[in-house]
């Protein structure tokens, strides 16, 4: 048991499943607070998501939706943790997602691309955002959160003003790809038969999930990961062995930006979803990102799970009893989980010291009572 | 019954794996100047820690003027007039020398410094034991004596009686030693108790009452100096005999390998150049030493040289091909240097890697470690490592997967030169190898050094330590203020001689 939580594996799922937990008493507390009624039920609910539904087929679609919503959570997730192995912090995925959904919306709506351009735009985009992070940060020192969060807000009022070119005359909407360009829409591949014919069920499941895949594989077992951790975990070390370090540290961030504007296409070329123009908030998909990414112990195998559970929780946050909670209220647990979800390091932190705490209450034991019988032994 | 100011009675401190201290006992008479003798690793830091609150031993006592006291953090040491210089000043850079010294301890009415009475007492205190200082003048401002000098004062001011020099020679030029002994003598003839750690022996002959010995975290003894030899407080500490000197035949140099022309490498902390119309060359088959006091431009020399950081002006060339302008991948591939640097932390190791992945940071990209593929030849490293483990005898937990970080340091440094001497380098630029080792790794490492100019290599060794500067070069060469002001040939010249190129006294035109 011991040997196990020294494990990183098994401590980063321990430190997870109790931040999970915690996550869910503290929300199933706020919901005590508001009205003790439905608590109860309410959190259940959130817990159960499309369980809630009686009948399987119903189910299964509602599981579909909550699959295509997690593809694209994945991406940032993914485009979180990439960058934080290198020691970057990209807070700038959110904005990152917004150019890569403006991007594929506009290319679909104004010019009639195919769904295969479209998604390439929407990673370019993502990307070229990433490298303005990354050139603003190796050339001119200028700290990546920082540039990250304005450039968020100026590519959601850019995508804004954008696709108001392609919006409905009467809704602040942009209009249906389904009717407008469905050479646009991402293949079902024949998967949405197995989900109760969920239209939104397409390809980007198994293409993030094969991504993940490979940003693990880049990550452990190829030069460029090599040379990309090298930089972030010291980059005079990295300057030092002749790495480029600034040139990587652009190129992590371009890959960065690439995989969270791919994330947006995931979800918008399915027709899932549409922009709506009046936004005045960056959409959460990026920060939910950072929360995935901890969640999944920084690890993109661990990201999948990760992003599922969170899609999960928020999606089942509609299952609240409205009876007794405003309707805003499922957001205000699903945040309340994803918050608690940003503990895990913390978490594994204080099982480390603990665990070390111990040991070396139990070494000192062992050498007290070696010492006692060595004296006995003279004696 | 002698009179102890303070007394440590069979301390022992574990820690896992390790007993750091082990039923030591130091007692420090009233007025005496006791040196604290022991290699790194025996146990002196631990026992100060101990001496400050920092750490609760498991057993044993302290007593301060006969009576048990105890220390639970730094405060209860200072109330106990218990004080220390630390070998790393604890200053404040921007600030004046003389609120430096009253930092923490600040006289004031109702909040607002009273700084006229601090400023008495401090030039009364300087006056009486002969501590040159302005107390005006910034601390960046001054020099390293001067510094150290202010570290003395700030002791005093707060009026304590047992003063702890933790290896206070290290930063200093020979004539600021013999400076700092006079006062470390004036300091107890006025009755102040002095605990003095070091492990240079000519210094505590000098300037020691009593000495006592530290080996592994265990008690080796206390003699009178006056009753002992150098050699005698040596074995003491090592346990055997060591050997000192370097062997070594004399050189054989060959062509030029390296050859510097006038190079100019700019400070990243002041607006002068670090490194001013610096010459030289190194030959095949010699070790030249570059010797200087630390931050007289030795490190931006390396920088520029290694291609950290770019040049102001100069050119470099090796084996007659300019790589003035060459990266520092060209450097290390077509031109054949090797860079052991002078923080291994810091530039030598990616801390959090695995040994095997540290070994292979300046060939990680060759054919033998990287396929065409860009994937990363794991059994072709796994076997690479190993063979540099053995033949280098670095050792670790785990072998080949431990993480760097967890090496002790004489590992971590041996790790650095297997991968850098493996590579077959034309040129080995070593920059303090053998700063924070033992004598058994700084007896390798030397080996080593002599072994690759033996195999016909040039070997640019930066060194701080005075005996390494002495005993493994061929030739020395002193900077000074990013100059070089002399040329010396260790086996002519004296330590006093080196000092007085070291510090400025004495300058000649070099050519290279």
């Amino acid at each position: 048991m011991k040997k196990a939580l020294k494990n990183p594996g098994v401590q980063a799922f321990v430190a997870s499943v109790i931040c999970i937990l915690l996550g869910l008493l503290i929300g199933y507390i706020v919901l005590l607070f508001i009205n003790p009624e439905g608590a109860a039920e309410s959190i259940l609910n959130v817990i159960k998501n499309f369980f809630t539904w009686s009948k399987p087929k119903t189910q299964l679609k509602q599981f579909g939706n909550t699959l295509s919503k997690t593809m694209p959570l994945l991406m940032c997730s993914l485009s979180i943790l990439f960058a934080y192995k290198v020691g970057l912090f990209n807070i700038g995925a959110a904005g990152q997602y917004v150019a890569g959904a403006c991007a594929c919306l506009y290319a679909a709506l104004a010019w009639g691309w195919g769904w295969l351009p479209c998604m390439l735009f929407a990673i370019l985009a993502g990307g070229v955002l990433g490298a303005v992070v990354g050139i603003l940060k190796s050339y001119c020192n200028v700290n990546e959160v920082i540039s990250g969060i304005m450039l968020n807000w100026i590519s959601l009022y850019t995508a804004n003003t954008i696709l108001a070119k392609v919006k409905e005359v009467a809704s602040p909407y942009t209009m249906y790809i389904t009717d407008m360009n469905p050479s646009a829409l991402l293949p079902n591949l024949g998967l949405d038969k197995l989900f109760g014919n969920n239209k939104y069920v397409t390809l980007a499941v198994p293409l993030a999930l094969v991504i993940a895949i490979a940003v693990s594989v880049i990550l452990s077992r190829t030069k460029l990961g090599y040379e990309l951790k090298a930089t972030g975990n010291n980059k005079n070390a990295a300057k030092y062995a002749g790495m480029k370090e600034n040139q990587n540290i652009i190129l992590t961030l371009v890959i960065a930006g690439g995989l969270a504007g791919l994330g947006a296409a995931m979800l918008y070329l399915t027709g899932y979803m549409r922009w709506e123009c009046t936004q005045s908030s960056v959409p959460g998909m990026g920060f939910n990102g950072i929360a995935a990414a901890f969640l999944g112990g920084l690890n993109p195998i661990g990201a999948i799970f990760a992003s599922f559970f969170i899609q999960h929780i928020t999606d089942g946050g509609q299952y609240v009893n409205t009876n007794f909670y405003s309707s805003q209220i499922s957001d205000l647990i699903s945040s309340v989980i994803i918050y608690l979800c940003g503990f895990v390091l913390f978490i594994k932190i204080t099982m480390n010291k603990a665990i070390t705490r111990n040991e070396e209450k139990a070494a000192q034991k062992l050498k007290a009572s070696d010492a006692k019988a060595e004296k006995g032994g003279v004696q | 019954m002698e009179q102890y100011a303070i007394e440590m009675l069979h301390i022992t401190k574990r820690f896992p794996g390790i007993i750091a201290n082990d039923d030591i006992t130091l007692q420090l008479k009233k007025g005496e100047i006791h040196a604290l003798l022991g290699e790194n690793g025996a146990g002196k830091s631990t026992l100060m820690s101990v001496l400050f609150g920092l750490y609760q031993p498991e057993e044993g006592v302290i007593k301060k003027d006969g009576v048990e006291v105890r220390i639970n953090n730094p405060n209860d040491a200072n109330a106990l007039g218990i004080g220390m210089v630390h070998q790393h000043f604890k200053l404040v850079e921007c600030f004046t020398v003389l609120d430096n010294i009253i930092l923490g301890v600040e006289p004031n009415k109702m909040g607002f410094l009273q700084k006229k009475e601090a400023r008495e007492k401090v030039l009364a205190l300087s006056e009486k034991y002969g501590l040159r200082v302005d107390p005006d003048a910034k601390i960046e401002d001054i020099t390293v004596g001067m510094q150290q000098r202010t570290e003395i004062l700030k002791m005093l001011y707060r009026d304590n009686e047992i003063l702890i020099f933790d290896e206070p020679t290290a930063v200093l030029t020979p004539q600021e030693i013999a400076e700092l002994m006079q006062i470390m003598k004036n300091l107890s003839a006025e009755g102040k108790s002095i605990l003095f750690i070091s492990h240079k022996l000519n210094e505590i002959m000098e300037v020691a009452d009593r000495c006592t010995v530290l080996r592994k975290g265990k008690y080796i003894g206390t003699v009178n100096t006056k009753d002992v030899t150098a050699e005698d407080l040596s074995a003491m500490m090592v346990g055997r005999n060591v050997n000192f000197h370097v062997d070594k035949t004399p050189a054989k140099p060959g062509e030029v390998v390296l050859s510097i022309e006038n190079m100019t490498v700019a400070s990243k902390v002041h607006k002068n150049n670090a490194v001013k119309n610096v010459s030289l060359k190194v030959r095949a088959g010699e070790i030249v030493c570059l010797a200087g006091i630390d931050g007289n431009g030795q490190s931006e020399f390396v920088y520029g040289l290694s291609g950290l950081e770019p040049l102001v002006s100069g050119k470099i060339t090796v084996h007659g091909k300019d790589m003035t302008k060459a990266s520092i991948r060209e450097r290390s591939t077509v031109m054949g240097i090797s860079h052991i640097p002078e923080d291994r932390h810091k530039h030598g190791l990616v801390l959090d890697y695995s040994l095997e992945d540290n070994l292979i940071l300046q060939t990680y990209f060759s054919p033998e470690f990287t396929s065409k593929a860009g994937f990363l030849r794991r059994k072709n490293i796994r076997e690479y490592a190993n063979r540099l483990i053995e033949q280098y005898d670095v050792r670790s937990g785990q072998g080949a997967v431990t993480t760097a970080r967890s090496m002790s340091g004489g590992n971590q440094q041996k790790a650095i030169i297997a991968r850098e001497i493996d590579k077959a380098p034309e040129l080995l630029i070593a920059v303090q190898p053998t700063r924070g080792l033992d004598v058994g790794a700084i007896e390798y490492i030397h080996k080593q050094l002599v072994a690759q100019r033996d195999a016909g290599k040039a070997v640019l060794l930066v060194s701080l330590e005075l005996d390494e500067v002495m005993d493994v070069p061929d030739r020395i060469l002193v900077m000074y203020e990013g100059e070089i002001v002399g040329e010396l040939d260790p086996k002519k010249t004296t330590q006093e001689e080196l000092g007085l190129y070291m510090a400025g006294a004495k300058r000649d035109e070099v050519k290279a």
